[in-house]
């Protein structure tokens, strides 16, 4: 797992610094001189052979020094930017995975289940504009349909103005239970609605097809006919002998779109302006805020590989096979 | 255990109620499409208590088809059953779903073939046994914990207890399937369909289950049906047989009878297929010619006469009718060993 996040480190530092422009021209802008790109070039030792370079940046990395934000959040340090967006984004992956769970396992089972009806083939069909329709569409058709044509949920944003809040742990709905502040906590979850939705858009139809996929791979099981053979109820066969198996493949599919959901983030934050990680990862890199940037692409790789981990612990929790091995 | 029920020693069972009595059994297939397909053609048998009946025929006789319309465990769509199947007087295959759920685990439990793909793999045996007598006998899950160690000590599962925290994959194969009949067992059903429940499994563990079984039929006076294509089962354990071709009973009779006296030219075929330790060495095994897909349809013909070595005239021309009994019978033109 170590491995896996030094070789990312390389590769986005590597990358970075292969981008055309770079940082000295960033900085310098339309003022530069070869003589001034010299000087600043060996100022910030970008003049040293890029595996110096490389060294010098893990060794400040992994005291958490990961240089100074120039766009973002200009003279602020680049990873305490990473950590004052992480909550907004947190809050609005939890709440779209939450959605994205809550129907699509329950509407696969009942897809599987009822095969050929116009039950599964709605859901198929609604599960497939869910995956083809990009993420920044179905942002802007919801925001224009609910906020600015009805009005009924706000614009954009994460808390209305004027509502004055108490943080916590930055995470504004958990931050309104707590202090008891139920108003902000329930203007905070208005914001949240149409990000988490647009959001949840392709995890849903994924999680959905592949529930659908796996119930159907299990009902024609064995064992579900020695579970129906012994009289079961319904209620039994279907928790403790088909979802419990079919829940397999799910729980990996579950952890692939927690990892991808960044990738979704990073629209669904840019058109709602919700101040999050992935509005952050866009303003960095339309503004070449390369401390930043490293910053938080090798936070997401780390987000990923630990999303991973947890993947296989929780694997082995429910496949005895696995854990005995 | 040592309650000895009465047990007919000759085919038939004498005057004694059945307690299964399967009338006329027609089981379609219908894909949307495509032509009906027979899979059981008017099918009759009974079962008397504490009987062993057996269903013997090839892969595609519709034996096994036989026991799931019975079970009520056919797919839900794309098949159409027929006929009366009578269990202690109610027809099985009229009662509702919820009591034909009271039934099955219960008064008529199963046994399958393949004990691995047959067990949940992500559920330990001991649950998969308690499960059954939760559902059934309305014990918790303790009550029913001691009693599915002793189910498993009665089919001769070393270390029981230990046993019922495992899962399927720790179990061998031959522990596997005991424990499946264990769970049938659960709640002293009066009716056990085992469908070829020694196929997946290799000769000398068969060889135990068998044994074990035969054990079990006369210790709780369970009655059951051996649904199997091995002739070399039938003969160890089963009272009647019913011999099925092509969707239909071509031959019944007691086991002795059926094996000294065969009259139906498939059941001949079928013995003759049987390797034998007192051949002579380097004699061919016959086995019988075709396949079932050389089959003709049963309503203008005999369904075998394409493979059958005794073959005449009226067996490509008409239906062949049933010659005999409930208890004894056969359906042929042209039999072995002369007309009846």
């Amino acid at each position: 797992m170590c491995v896996v996040v030094v070789v990312l480190s390389m590769l986005v530092f590597g990358w970075l610094r292969s981008l055309p422009g770079g940082p000295v021209s960033a900085m310098l802008g339309e003022r530069q001189t070869p003589e001034r790109r010299a000087a600043l070039e060996a100022a910030l030792g970008l003049d040293q052979p890029l595996p110096v370079q490389y060294a010098k940046f893990m060794e400040r990395a992994v005291h958490g020094n990961f240089g100074v934000s120039t766009k973002v959040l200009p003279g602020e340090d680049a990873l305490d930017v990473f950590l004052s967006r992480l909550p907004a984004t947190i809050e609005l992956s939890f709440l779209a995975m939450l959605l994205a769970i809550a129907l699509g396992i329950p509407l696969g089972y009942i897809a599987a289940r009822r095969q050929g009806s116009y039950v599964d083939t709605g859901a198929v069909i609604f599960s497939l504009v869910g995956v083809a329709v990009p993420v920044f569409f179905t942002a802007f058709l919801l925001k224009y349909s609910f906020a600015v044509e009805w009005n009924l949920l706000p614009v954009s944003g994460r808390q209305s103005t004027g509502v004055d809040a108490t943080r916590v742990t930055g995470m504004f709905v958990l931050d309104g239970i707590l202090t008891r502040e139920w108003d902000a906590s329930w203007d905070a979850l208005k914001h949240l609605i149409l990000p988490s939705v647009a959001l949840a858009t392709i995890p849903f139809a994924v999680i959905f097809r592949i529930t659908r996929a796996s119930v159907l791979d299990v009902l024609d099981e064995d064992y579900v006919r020695t579970a129906e053979a012994k009289g079961l109820t319904s209620r039994v066969i279907r928790g403790r002998h088909v979802l419990r198996n079919a829940m397999l493949p799910v729980t990996t599919t579950i952890g692939l779109q927690v990892g991808g959901l960044l990738a979704g983030a990073v629209l669904t934050e840019s058109v709602f302006s919700f101040r999050g990680v992935g509005d952050a990862l866009a303003t960095a890199f339309r503004e070449k805020d390369y401390p930043v940037l490293q910053v938080l692409i090798l936070a997401a790789a780390v987000i990923y590989v630990l999303v991973n981990l947890l993947v296989d612990i929780a694997y082995a929790v429910i496949d005895p096979r696995i854990r005995t091995r | 255990m040592t309650q000895q029920t009465h047990r007919p020693s000759q085919f038939g069972g004498g005057s004694a109620e059945p307690l299964l009595s399967v009338r006329d059994l027609r089981v379609t297939f219908q894909r949307h499409g495509e032509e009906a397909f027979h899979a059981v053609d008017g099918v009759s048998f009974d079962v008397r208590p504490g009987q062993t009946v057996g269903l013997v025929g090839e892969s595609g006789c519709g034996k096994s088809v036989t026991s799931l319309a019975i079970m009520g465990l056919l797919p839900d769509r794309g098949n159409h059953v027929e006929g009366t199947a009578v269990f202690d007087g109610e027809d099985l295959l009229t009662l509702s779903r919820s009591a034909m759920r009271d039934r099955r685990g219960s008064d008529i439990a199963m046994i399958f073939q393949d004990p691995l793909s047959s067990l949940n793999p992500v559920v330990t045996i001991g649950r998969q046994v308690t499960e059954v007598m939760e559902r059934h006998q309305g014990l918790s899950r303790k009550e029913a914990t001691p009693k599915a160690a002793d189910l498993l000590e009665r089919v001769g599962i070393p270390d029981p207890k230990a046993r019922l925290a495992n899962y399927p994959h720790q179990l061998s194969g031959g522990m596997r399937q005991r424990a499946l009949i264990a769970m049938a067992l659960a709640c002293n059903p009066r009716l056990l369909i085992a469908d070829e429940p020694t196929t997946a499994l290799d000769v000398t563990i068969q060889a135990q289950i068998l044994a074990l079984l035969k054990e079990l039929v006369v210790d709780t006076g369970t009655a059951l049906v051996m649904i199997t294509h091995d002739l070399g089962v039938v003969a160890g354990l089963c009272d009647e047989v019913n011999v099925l071709y092509g969707g239909k009973v071509v031959e019944r009779g007691g086991r002795h009878g059926l094996f000294k006296n065969p009259r139906h030219p498939y059941t001949v075929g079928l013995l003759n297929s049987i390797p034998r330790l007192d051949a002579v060495r380097g004699e061919k095994l016959s086995p019988v010619p075709g396949s079932v897909a050389d089959n003709l349809p049963w309503t203008s013909a005999c369904a075998f006469a394409p493979r059958c070595s005794n073959a005449i005239a009226p067996c490509t021309q008409e239906t062949p009718q049933w010659d005999g009994d409930e208890v004894v019978g056969f359906r042929c033109f042209n039999p072995m060993g002369g007309p009846r």
